[in-house]
């Protein structure tokens, strides 16, 4: 299974470390002026502040030239995944609803929250438990989900909401949302980060499920393909 | 040369945590009539054109696919002639 990790200027490269370490699959950095993803099977949108987070998280970014190519690949059904600025990005773009806010705290805040795993039959988290309570590290100023009541009512009714803050919710974001996935079923975003809790050592190992859970969905898909050949 | 002016506010139904901020310190520091504090941003765009109608049409583009996010964001702008600058042609 093959991996396109973006990068855009400020983007960083936790998430290219945490595929190594955790799936040991095959990834590439892609610079943010490439305009064919073809060749990728999942394709990851890093945390980081791209653009310096001027004009607002992602604003600049949606209209770098590789979007066009993630927008194709999404319509396609690629997996796609938007970690903190990433998932402002996707935001952004189009490819999920709603927006970001400023943390209603005021404050940028860095530090591990319970999650509890909405949906557990999501692409990205098919190996976690369904209602599974997993703690991994936010670090972000702007991740106050926001959407209006319709959209709300969408993101329940198609279950999109995929997770949600445990106990304190750290940021004021909209039913405490925690990360979404897009009504095709293929794109997923998050605003904690998977990456810094794939190793003991770091405190947390719950992140790791997350590429787990993407390299099983594909691989059953994959053979599915295969098989009937 | 023409001066666009864009004046970009959140929407009276998304709550400002940085206006609520400012409006508790305001109370603390004994401006009792502060009843709402709403924060915003304001841009100043120079236009190289003369024509108005044009200028305006481009504005509202710029606002809609960059500089406002719609989701949570009005704005409103104001076209006027800019002074040529000193040393720009």
């Amino acid at each position: 299974m093959k991996f396109g990790v973006l990068v855009f200027p400020g983007s960083n490269t936790d998430s290219y470390n945490a595929i190594q370490d955790t799936i040991a699959q095959p990834a590439d950095q892609v610079w943010h002026t490439e305009t064919d993803l073809s060749q990728y099977d999942c394709i990851v949108i890093p945390g980081g502040s791209s653009y310096g987070d001027y004009v607002r998280p992602g604003a600049i970014s949606q209209y770098s030239p590789v979007m066009e190519a993630v927008k194709k690949a999404a319509a396609e059904g690629t997996f796609i995944l938007g970690i903190g600025n990433g998932f402002q990005i996707l935001t952004e773009a189009g490819l999920l609803p709603g927006t970001f806010l400023q943390n209603s705290s005021l404050k940028f805040r860095c530090e591990h929250v319970s999650l509890r795993v909405e949906n557990h039959e999501t692409p990205f988290t098919v190996d976690y438990e369904p209602g599974e309570i997993i703690r991994i590290p936010i670090a972000h100023g702007f991740g106050n989900y926001y959407c209006d009541e319709d959209t709300l009512a969408k993101l329940h009714s198609n279950r999109q909401i995929v997770f949600r803050y445990e106990e304190e919710n750290p940021n004021g974001s909209v039913d405490q949302i925690a990360g979404i996935v897009n009504e095709q079923g293929n794109v997923v975003g998050m605003m904690p980060r998977p990456e810094r809790a794939v190793h003991a050592l770091l405190g947390s190992e719950d992140g790791k499920k997350i590429f787990t859970s993407i390299l099983r969905t594909w691989r059953e898909k994959h053979d599915a393909k295969t098989a009937s050949e | 040369m023409i001066k666009a002016t864009v004046y970009v506010t959140i929407k009276q139904s998304v709550l400002d945590p940085q206006g609520k901020a400012a409006q508790s310190a305001l109370q603390a520091l004994g401006f009792d009539e502060v009843e709402e504090v709403r924060i915003g941003k304001y841009i100043e765009l120079e236009l190289n054109t003369a024509d108005q109608a044009a200028a305006e049409a481009r504005v509202k583009e710029m606002c809609e696919k960059l500089l406002v996010n719609t989701v949570i964001e009005d704005y409103r702008y104001e076209l006027s002639e800019a002074q040529e600058r000193e040393g720009v042609r």
